[in-house]
């Protein structure tokens, strides 16, 4: 449909060949932009309405006390469903701690957040199809997992800011919600009730809206240096350097991706143009995972609750882990 | 009536601040409003996602950048 609309515009509205420079860029820019913005909107909606039902203050609860292995997983799987933004990384940080949640899967639950994310999903989606995606899912709750049980053994405790420990220390144990004595009917029959469904498409509307105000034009910068990578970039040059037979290409995508953190949206569509000039998938997903596992700005918020010394696991370890995954993929795509 | 608006700066935040201060003048309420930005007080409430809107000492949200006229509903 959108390749058809994309077409349309290029041979029949502005009468040019596809298979010329101009066309063949224009084509990649328009087909782009329609396909993506138009799932970015669907899946948007979808996912912020599934996440209004996993609030942080939930999850938090929902992992007190569990025994690791199980809390392990429960904090990646929780990572990809709660609706986390990074400037809460403070407040959510103290309020694991508080609980006594061990600091290996609060750092499961940091790394799986930002790497799942429907911004990524949409265009990994749209771009490679559904199984790469699924699998870029997978490699990301498997990194956090690994990543965070690392941590845990490392026995980091002491690299934590002491005010965190006295705030939680601090708190009484007073909760904010009232106890919720509804049986599990009534909370069922509730999430079907009208105010209640109201309430989450309306947050999930929103959501739509505010985020697209947010990427667009970078979504659409992205997209331009694509179409123009697509209609005139050489392809042995990009090969030959960034291809499959290059071994340094996975570690130089995933540098590359750090400080890339808030332009997400606007690198996809140039990695896309590369991957069709046969740079390697699994440098792609490297590239990808670093830019939103691995950001500047959260650091900068998690330098706020940790020292650097556990920053800087947390860096290597992640790294590491995000280049052993980039070669994985190119060994098996 | 009291009111604070939680969150360490980020722009969410800010915006909150914005409306509620709007939502004040708009419906003429007496009402102080006061942004907490310091980690110490804000997790006194409890709170894990910010922006949050306290009134009265009591947490009416959480992780949500409302409205004016949302917010007019809830100071009303």
């Amino acid at each position: 449909m959108f390749n058809q609309l994309a077409t349309w515009l290029v041979v029949d509205v502005l009468n040019m060949e596809l298979s010329s420079r101009l066309g063949g860029a224009l084509h990649f820019f328009m087909y782009d932009t329609t396909k993506i913005l138009f799932l970015l909107a669907v899946m948007i909606f979808v996912i912020s309405f599934i996440r209004s039902f996993f609030p942080p203050e939930k999850v938090k609860a929902w992992l007190e006390g569990r025994r690791k292995g199980v809390a392990s997983v429960m904090a990646a799987v929780l990572g990809v469903l709660s609706p986390f933004c990074s400037c809460s990384t403070v407040p959510l940080f103290i309020g694991f701690v508080e609980a006594g949640i061990p600091l290996g899967i609060t750092f499961t639950f940091l790394i799986s957040s930002p790497i799942v994310n429907e911004i990524s999903l949409v265009l990994l989606f749209s771009i490679f199809g559904w199984k790469v995606a699924l699998i870029y899912v997978l490699a990301g709750m498997t990194l956090a997992i690994v990543a965070g049980a690392i941590i845990g053994k490392l026995k980091m405790e002491k690299h934590v800011e002491s005010y965190v420990y006295e705030i939680a220390a601090g708190q009484e144990e007073v909760h904010m919600q009232e106890g919720d004595n509804r049986t599990f009917a009534e909370k069922i029959k509730a999430v079907f009730s009208r105010d209640e469904l109201k309430e989450r498409t309306t947050y999930a509307a929103r959501n739509v809206v505010e985020t697209v105000q947010k990427i667009w034009l970078y979504l659409l910068i992205g997209i331009g240096i694509g179409a123009f990578i697509h209609g005139y970039a050489p392809q042995d040059l990009l090969v030959k350097y960034a291809g499959e037979g290059n071994f340094l290409a996975v570690p130089i995508a995933t540098i590359l991706g750090v400080p890339l953190y808030s332009n997400a949206v606007g690198s996809l569509p140039i990695v896309e143009a590369l991957l069709n000039k046969g740079v390697g998938a699994g440098t792609a997903l490297a590239f990808m995972m670093a830019i939103t596992a691995l950001s500047l700005p959260e650091m900068i918020l998690l330098r706020k609750v940790i020292k650097p010394k556990l920053i800087a696991v947390f860096v290597g370890v992640v790294a590491t882990g995000i280049i052993l995954i980039g070669y994985g993929f190119n060994a098996i795509l | 009536m009291n009111i604070k608006v939680l969150g360490t700066g980020c722009k969410k935040c800010q915006e909150l601040e914005k409306n509620t201060r709007m939502a004040v003048e708009e419906l003429q309420v007496g009402a102080v409003v006061e942004k907490v930005e310091d980690i110490k007080e804000i997790m006194k409430y409890k709170v894990m996602s910010t922006p949050a809107l306290v009134i009265d000492e009591k947490v009416v949200s959480t992780g949500k950048l409302l409205t004016v006229k949302e917010l007019k509903s809830m100071l009303a």
